[in-house]
């Protein structure tokens, strides 16, 4: 059925329909019931953002130092002076995750931009050029793909050394298969819609086509897959920490925090728990963002 | 058909050798390798006439291209190498700790497979909303949370809480359940986010519509149409869970201090311990390929369409599309076989 | 319209006297954003034994609607607001799931819209016809194996039992079709409910289908509700019609009187526009006649294009004299569009001389073309496609401009750009209003304005029109064609029009060249190959163009 101009008068019955016509309405109101109806989003953006904080300026929320040694407050249970307790060495637990959000973040955004860089120019070389630059680019990603994407990151931490910025860097260059795929069948997509071939039919060059309609349409998707991808990167830099490939001692990170407190699992809970939670809080958090753009996109 | 199958075949064993290739030039011929570095270390105190005698066993006294022919020619006969701190055959080591793998990677499969579809059907079934909901958002929550911490708080909850299964491995069963459900939350996210879309993409389709103006019931259609149909893009899936399946086990077996290929992986990392990395990577990337090698069997099975595009040769990786002929250099006439599409129905 | 009291006493007769199906002002309404939009409003009607009953309507008329609610099948949100439908005079539309399933498929059945994906794709096409039988007769699976191969024999098939075993992507539209058809009368069903049985089929393929349905009714007796927005359908094959128009019964009158005489405006103007009724050749009579040679526009000789092993278009040679329209007809895989593809520079040809305005275009790369689409543009079939979907109206028709200024002077022409712009917008009759709407704003229609004026921006000589009206409703595509008819006069315009409708093609055509399997079967002025084909094939075609009763008055 196509749209047609203007929606039609409201059937006889509109009172059914149980809304006052239109009254101007104030911004802030607006906004603030867009808020209650989409309240998840707000919580899921304010959890975000309290992250981001923690990693950017974690002096605001805590005046611990994440690596003072406290000899008489080893392994305390949490109170009002420690919300998460303190670890075997007398460490604040809450100011050692606060600490955290840095290299967890950190180390996600720049596997993110790795991945995207390097997935981008692969996949726009492959899908715009086609021929045998896209089948040397597919079977390059073909083989990158058919390693384990988790073992291949540990592969090349093995080369790279172990740090946040090396697992990153694993993270990174393992994802960016995946983003190149993507990148290439958008790409493809556009290439081969109908607009693009009037776009030529109507006398635009080359580099016009590629630039005003054929990389602006590809970009939608893989904006979606760059915000889940966030999740993904701090999953598996925790993960890679929790093995101790990540994050060395005694800088904090948050699998490594888990790690840490894996040997009191039994007596004292709340080592693990805290930084076990904030991890899935966060990646949820972003990945509720990330669904929701995605599907505001979709319209 | 068997030609298709002889060439998915090729293409595994191709893609094999490229993935071991691919972790020899990682692991071994890049500057600065590892095993130079262990022999170098001041600490193990090598004469250098114990470092000519080490390198010589490894092989390192070549250049890189003879000792890539050489561990190649190895590889077929099934000779890995031999773990650098140790000695032991990395084969060995690898063949002892594999069946305890498999069988907690096959359990974590079933496990991933019954929660997706269970997830799945009810979620797009059930009466009431409120379950529908929930059942959504269980995906997503399984996606957010790291499979340590899914580990963390089973071991936690199950072993040490309510003393239900054991915490250690002690070789039975009710230890492999742990680990096993680990993995199963883990792979199930991707699976029933997948088999849930599908299944709604389906339940529109117009011969879903077309069954219930026959006077078919839900189950009726799930039965006769929805299932089969909902199922190709799950298919695929399996293939990707598998890769996660593997690479699982090594944060899983490490939660819940189990041996296996985890743990070997774990330690040799650890060690820097190089022959046996790669003897993991290429263990782990066979089984992966070789899955994937079954779903691309069964799929034509599944999906008379991409039988017949087998039966006539058409290429598998050219989607469909809308007909437009693509434009831009170089694809005029390599895409242009779509278009008779409409005579090949005739 | 009839009264609407239907005889409850005949419940229980075998063969009851009154109505099989009645509906009884009958209301539908969907559930919005913001509360509940009527989609039909109060219509009646009754259907007797063996009857055929035609709703026809522009899209968005409520006319499936109408349909759904019949099977009890609306869309979700969509459900009866008032009024009822009755089967043999009792009440279904206030039934149970599962009474009502129990009607379906076995009292009122089915022939849905689309046969290309109204089949199950992974399942074979016998026991997709089993279905109906399964679920509402007792017959084992060797019985219900054989009432399918008896049923197959019926709708016209011959191997049945290799047909049994394929699949639908082994089958064409047409065999698809007849394999739902199938089903439908499976379970010998009282009420046939043709939701646009023929959309998307071949006007050949489509005279069969309908042949099919109505020998089909013939022998049975079963009532047809055929669903169509094409009047000259509903004029061939049905003895009652129904006119909706925004969920409203405007007309109600059985075929004969209504095509000699319908009474209400709504249905005038639509058979008025009717293609078959409408012509535009006749006003150009008086044109200057061919007294000086007429000087080419585009010459196409020996023109072959193979892909891979398949020949879509195979030694077509034809001429389009300047300020003409030339037409060029066929069904589908015919090659017609391929050879539009090739006139634009999209395709290359794989053989023969192609020259347009004297470039000769055989070797010219992509590249080497560009500076002729200046003077040769072309209209796609679907305009929405073939806007970036990130563009407003203003972006889409200022494209063309843009390609043919430097790059990087768009600040200097802006102003400029506009007004060209704003000039071909009215030239396709669209307020300067537009410029800033997005097409999804837009009806069909409008949107298809919107190509019209990209494609005329550049004031072009040769415009290439591919199917640019067999998606619209039947009163646009005729303000379509006026559109096209008087810019062709003003501009001068050389028109080759490609279309698979043959009365459209009659209203519009000085020449046309039949198209079939990739050759051309016949060409000529369009007067001759109407009314004295040489070709078998195109005396078929004639023969297979729905509305004869329409044609003349």
């Amino acid at each position: 059925m196509t749209a047609t101009v203007g929606n039609p008068a409201p059937p006889a019955g509109a009172g059914e329909t149980g809304r006052p016509a239109e009254a101007p309405r104030t911004r802030a109101i607006r906004v603030l019931l867009w808020s209650l109806r989409h309240w998840s989003v707000v919580v899921a953006g304010a959890i975000l953002a309290v992250a981001v904080l923690w990693a950017l300026v974690p002096g605001w929320f805590t005046h611990a130092n994440p690596t003072a040694i406290g000899a008489t407050d080893k392994l305390l249970p949490p109170s009002s002076a420690h919300w998460f307790g303190t670890d075997r060495l007398g460490r604040d637990q809450f100011t050692r995750v606060v600490y955290g959000a840095r290299a967890s973040l950190s180390g996600s955004v720049v596997a993110v931009l790795i991945g995207v860089t390097v997935g981008s120019v692969f996949g726009a070389l492959a899908g715009w050029f086609g021929r045998w630059i896209d089948a040397l680019v597919m079977r390059l990603i073909d083989v990158v793909l058919s390693i384990p994407g988790f073992l291949l990151a540990i592969t090349i931490v093995v080369v790279l050394g172990y740090g946040i910025p090396q697992a990153a860097a694993a993270v990174g260059i393992t994802s960016s298969a995946a983003f190149a795929r993507l990148i290439r069948s958008e790409v493809l997509r556009a290439k081969t819609s109908q607009y693009v071939e009037a776009a030529v039919a109507s006398g635009a060059r080359s580099p016009t086509v590629l630039l005003r309609h054929v990389i602006p349409n590809s970009l939608g998707p893989t904006l979606s897959l760059v915000t889940i991808q966030f999740g993904v990167a701090i999953i598996w830099i925790a993960s890679l920490s929790f093995l101790g490939l990540g994050a060395q001692p005694p800088s904090p990170e948050w699998g490594r925090l888990v790690a840490d407190g894996r040997n009191f699992m039994a007596s004292k809970p709340y080592l693990v728990v805290y930084p076990a939670l904030t991890v899935a809080v966060v990646v949820l958090a972003g990945n509720h963002l990330a669904r929701h753009f995605a599907e505001r996109q979709k319209r | 058909m068997a030609r298709h199958l002889l060439k998915r075949l090729a293409h595994a064993v191709l893609v094999l050798w490229a993935a071991y290739t691919l972790a020899f030039i990682l692991l071994t011929a890049l500057p600065g390798n590892a095993i130079a570095n262990l022999i170098n270390n001041p600490q193990n105190q090598l004469t250098p006439e114990d470092g000519k005698i080490l390198k010589a066993f490894y092989g390192l006294d070549h250049p890189v291209v003879v000792q890539y022919l050489r561990a190649l020619d190895a590889l077929l006969h099934g000779n890995l190498g031999y773990s650098l701190s140790n000695g032991v055959k990395v084969s060995d080591l690898l063949g002892d700790a594999l069946p305890g793998t498999l069988r907690l990677t096959a359990l974590g499969f079933v496990f991933g497979a019954v929660i997706a579809a269970a997830v799945g059907v009810a979620g797009s079934y059930t009466r009431w909303n409120w379950l529908r909901t929930l059942l959504r958002s269980v995906p997503a929550l399984a996606a957010s949370v790291p499979s340590f911490v899914v580990g963390i708080l089973i071991l936690s909850g199950f072993s040490f809480e309510l003393h239900l299964i054991p915490a250690v491995d002690n070789g039975t069963l009710l230890a492999l359940v742990g680990p096993a459900f680990t993995l199963g939350i883990m792979i199930s996210a991707p699976l029933s986010q997948v088999f849930s879309a599908s299944i709604e993409a389906t339940r529109r389709q117009p011969f879903v519509h077309v069954l219930q103006a026959r006077g078919a019931g839900e189950r009726y259609i799930f039965g006769h149409g929805v299932l089969r149909n909902s199922s190709l893009p799950v298919l695929t899936m399996l293939g990707l869970a598998m890769g996660e399946l593997i690479a699982g086990s090594v944060v899983t077996e490490a939660v819940f201090a189990r041996n296996g290929i985890g743990q070997i992986t774990l330690n040799a990392v650890n060690t820097q311990d190089l022959p046996v990395v790669q003897g993991v990577v290429l263990v782990a990337t066979t089984g992966y390929v070789l899955v994937n090698l079954v779903v691309d069997v069964v799929h034509p099975l599944i999906d008379p369409r991409i039988r017949a595009d087998i039966l006539a040769g058409r290429a598998k990786r050219i989607k469909r599309s809308t007909g437009a002929t693509p434009v831009g250099p170089g694809v005029d006439e390599a895409m242009a076989p779509r278009l008779p599409e409409e005579v090949a129905t005739r | 319209m009839s009264s609407h009291a239907a005889p409850r006493a005949a419940r229980d007769a075998t063969s009851p006297p009154g109505p099989v199906l009645a509906v009884d002002g009958l209301s539908v309404g969907y559930r919005t954003g913001h509360g509940t939009k009527t989609a039909v409003r109060n219509v009646s009607f009754e259907l007797g034994p063996g009857q055929v009953l035609a709703l026809v309507g522009e899209s968005g008329s409520g006319k499936s609607t109408i349909g759904h609610a019949i099977l009890g099948l609306l869309p979700v949100g969509g459900r009866v607001l008032s009024g009822a439908v009755r089967y043999q005079g009792r009440t279904i539309s206030d039934l149970s799931g599962d009474r009502l399933r129990a009607l379906r498929g076995r009292a009122i059945s089915l022939i849905p819209q689309d046969p290309t994906v109204s089949l199950d794709p992974v399942r074979r096409v016998g026991p997709q016809v089993e279905d109906a039988l399964r679920l509402h007769t007792s017959l084992d699976t060797e019985a219900r194996r054989a009432r399918v191969h008896e049923l197959f024999e019926l709708v016209g098939f011959h191997h049945v039992e290799r047909r049994y075993r394929q699949f639908p992507h082994e089958l064409s539209g047409g065999m698809r079709q007849r394999v739902l058809i199938a089903a439908a009368v499976a379970a010998e069903p009282d009420v046939i409910v043709a939701d646009e049985p023929t959309s998307g089929l071949d006007a050949t393929v489509q005279a069969q289908v309908l042949d099919l349905i109505d020998d089909l009714r013939r022998r049975s007796g079963t009532a047809v509700l055929l669903i169509t927005h094409d009047l000259g359908v509903a004029a061939d094959r049905s003895d009652l019609v129904g006119v909706l128009r925004d969920g409203r019964l405007a007309e109600l009158a059985p075929t004969a009187s209504f095509v000699r005489n319908p009474r209400d405006e709504y249905s005038r103007h639509l058979l008025d526009n009717v293609p078959s009724r409408l012509s535009f050749t006749r006003d150009r009579a008086g044109r200057a006649p061919s007294e000086r040679p007429e000087e080419p526009a585009v010459e196409v000789t020996n023109l072959s294009k193979h892909y891979g092993g398949h020949t879509a278009v195979d030694d077509v040679s034809f001429t389009v004299p300047r300020g003409r329209t030339f037409s060029i007809v066929g069904e589908s895989g015919s090659g017609k569009s391929t050879t539009a593809r090739v006139l634009t520079g999209l395709t290359r040809p794989t053989a023969g001389q192609v020259s347009v305005l004297g470039t000769q275009l055989g070797a010219l790369s992509t590249k080497a073309f560009r500076p002729l689409r200046r003077d040769v543009q072309i209209v796609f079939q679907n305009p929405y496609a073939s806007f970036d979907p990130r563009f407003d109206v203003l972006s889409v028709v200022e494209e063309p401009l843009r390609s043919f200024q430097p790059a990087g002077s768009s600040r200097r022409h802006r102003r400029e750009n506009r007004d060209r712009v704003a000039a071909a917008l009215e030239a396709a009759s669209l307020p300067a209003s537009f410029l800033h709407r997005h097409p999804r704003e837009l009806s069909g229609g409008q949107r298809q304005r919107v190509a019209i004026a990209r494609a005329l921006v550049l004031e072009p000589k040769v415009v290439v029109l591919d199917e640019p009206i067999s998606a619209l409703d039947v009163s646009v595509q005729a303000q379509i064609l006026e559109l096209l008819v008087t810019l062709q006069s003003e501009l001068g315009l050389t028109y080759v029009f490609i279309s698979h409708d043959l009365a459209v093609v009659r209203a519009i055509s000085d020449r046309v060249a039949v198209m079939r399997r990739g050759r051309i079967v016949e060409q000529g002025d369009i007067a001759q190959v109407f009314e004295r084909p040489a070709s078998p094939y195109t005396a078929e075609l004639l023969g297979a163009i729905a509305g004869r009763r329409l044609a003349h008055r």
